[in-house]
């Protein structure tokens, strides 16, 4: 059945950036601390004292502009957006109203193999606001408590285009957002902790048509997978209300987590007037084109860049893709290429035996003791015929859990394979003279008979016989008898 | 340009500013007179004028990214209308409430 409707989205991303300090004052940034620590006279909205820019956190906008494909405005302003409440300090949020930080950029991603832009309308830095606390039951408590430790940190919000036209286009934008942003070293990018933070708006349209039904604002939705469940939850409710022939009521609706549902929190009607106007305390910010050309000179090889490298080295896409998810893992591989030459082998070996142990220790790539060119030496070593390759996947765990050198932990352990004729040529005959039925299998012609006297060696051997050559050595011996 | 006491509501409204009916009619009367003097200035041809922000020809003031912590929790806290401990004591903020979770802008 075709769909009825068609569901147009845009979303409002919020990063926390990775500075020190605040967006105007010396007060830490750094997540958690005793509550109402981390404030000062100025994030506090106190009287008589004056924000101060920081410098790095407009170097760090700048370089999410630049990632995110945006041009980089050359005059800005910072704005006061003006509402009360609770968990904002000064009665007002410095912004970038008139003039954000960037404009027209885009994110490209993958959907279903397919290649899709998502454009961004802007970027444009501002002011967190502090946290509100509710313990037990709120109807209970009667009130709430506000730790403003976060209130003044730097963000930037990225808003998008309404190029967004299902849940999982939603969440792979996102996830390849914080790829990029991540790449570029400009936040940490935690959803759980809420240092990127997403909201949606949703509307539907007739399917084929250009006209719009009303929207709704999606919020608090804390993981990736939240954002999709919201979404795909937000598409179905307004179509269920549109097919009863009713109207979808232009509102703030709420994620709810444990249900899986969303709910209305208040009315767009009501909507604030926010009566923006340039911060007489901020002076104009102009990013001259020389300081916007450092800036992108310090941008890493971003993913989609970095893909296509991959792909040169004659990776298939899917190991080009998972292995340029993460900066971190990226870094690795190019590093443990540089003391080996095979892609290939070294990309299996990392999506294989590194992730797998890494997942099950819970670990990241920067927390794993092996040494990018320890693994390169490693698979040199397995090419070269020293340890087979099963030995190697031995080595290598042991590696993981020590982060000693593989030449070390097969001297030690005594793990170099066989290689040798004449020890494996006196094991042969052991094993024939032990093994009559098995010669006399292969003598009527059972060619399974060889690799059952193959596995006898390696036995006897402990797996580190070069498989190779005891298998030509036995054939050899077999035909002579 | 003049100030209607339905002007004045709104804009008290938002101030979260509780005005007495004879006190919006004083203002209404005073914020049309000032309006009404500021209009002076559109006798000027401003037309090859670039459009100001700030009163002061400065532009990219910074700040160097170093911490310099002020620790004035106490201080704070103690002209707070009310605390809990460590935490501003504020009127219940219903959950789903605005802003309860999201951080920073409400509407976008």
């Amino acid at each position: 059945m075709k769909a009825e409707f068609e569901p147009v989205m845009g979303l409002e991303i919020h990063v926390e950036l990775r500075t020190q300090t605040k967006l105007f004052c010396g007060c830490s940034t750094a997540f958690g601390g005793e509550p109402n620590t981390r404030v000062c006279p100025v994030c506090l909205g106190l009287p008589g004292h004056r924000p101060l820019l920081n410098r790095k956190a407009v170097e760090f906008a700048t370089k999410a502009a630049l990632a995110l494909n945006c041009r980089v405005a050359s005059h800005t302003t910072f704005d006061r957006k003006n509402y009360f409440y609770c968990d904002l300090p000064k009665g007002y949020q410095i912004s970038q109203f008139f003039y954000p930080m960037g404009t027209d950029g885009y994110v490209d991603i993958q959907i279903d193999g397919r290649d899709r832009r998502i454009g961004l309308r802007q970027i444009h830095l501002e002011e967190d606001t502090g946290k509100l606390l509710h313990s037990g039951s709120i109807v209970e408590a009667g009130f709430s408590r506000v730790d403003f430790n976060r209130a003044g940190v730097p963000l930037i919000e990225i808003v998008t285009q309404p190029d967004i036209r299902s849940a999982e286009e939603a969440k792979l934008f996102l996830q390849k957002l914080r790829s990029i942003l991540l790449y570029t070293g400009i936040s940490d990018c935690k959803m759980e902790e809420g240092s990127m933070r997403c909201d949606a708006n949703v509307s539907l349209r007739p399917a084929g048509s250009r006209e719009l039904f009303n929207k709704a604002e999606l919020k608090n939705m804390n993981s990736f997978r939240s954002v999709q469940r919201g979404i795909e939850y937000e598409i179905r409710r307004q179509g269920k209300v549109l097919k009863k022939g009713g109207g979808v009521i232009p509102e703030t609706r709420h994620f709810d987590e444990a249900k899986g549902t969303t709910r209305a929190m208040r009315s767009k009607f009501a909507a604030a007037d926010y009566r923006c106007f340039p911060d007489p305390n901020v002076p104009p910010l102009e990013v001259a084109e020389e300081w916007v050309e450092e800036i992108r000179e310090t941008l890493p090889e971003l993913p989609d860049a970095r893909y296509h490298r991959f792909l040169g080295l004659g990776l298939p896409a899917y190991d080009a893709e998972v292995l340029t998810a993460g900066k971190e893992l990226a870094d690795y591989f190019d590093a443990a290429l540089a003391h080996y030459s095979n892609p290939k082998t070294l990309s299996n070996w990392l999506m294989g035996d590194f992730l797998g142990l890494l997942n099950a220790a819970n670990l990241e790539v920067s927390q794993c003791k092996v040494a990018p060119q320890d693994l390169g030496r490693l698979l040199r070593l397995m090419d070269e015929g020293t340890i087979s390759g099963k030995i190697a996947k031995e080595v290598f765990a042991d590696m993981f859990a020590t982060g000693k050198e593989p030449q070390t932990l097969i001297q030690e352990k005594g793990l170099t394979q066989i290689s040798d004729a004449g020890e494996l040529e006196k094991l042969a005959e052991e094993v024939l003279s032990k093994n009559p039925v098995s010669v006399s299998d292969f003598k009527k012609g059972k060619e399974k008979a060889l690799g059952f006297l193959v596995g006898q060696i390696m036995k006897a051997t402990r797996g580190k016989a070069n498989p190779q050559l005891a298998n030509e050595i036995l054939r050899r011996k077999l035909q002579e008898l | 340009m003049k100030i209607t006491v339905k002007d004045v509501n709104y804009v008290s409204r938002l101030a979260l500013l509780g005005l007495e009916e004879e006190e919006k009619e004083k203002i209404a009367r005073e914020l049309s007179s000032i309006l009404e003097y500021m209009e002076t200035m559109g006798e000027l041809d401003t037309g090859g004028v670039e459009p100001t922000a700030h009163v002061l020809p400065n532009k990219n003031v910074f700040r160097k990214d170093e911490v310099r912590p002020a620790d004035i929790r106490e201080e704070a806290l103690a002209i707070a209308p009310r605390r809990e401990g460590s935490y501003y004591k504020v009127p219940p903020i219903l959950e789903g409430e605005q802003g309860t979770e999201g951080g920073a802008d409400r509407e976008g």
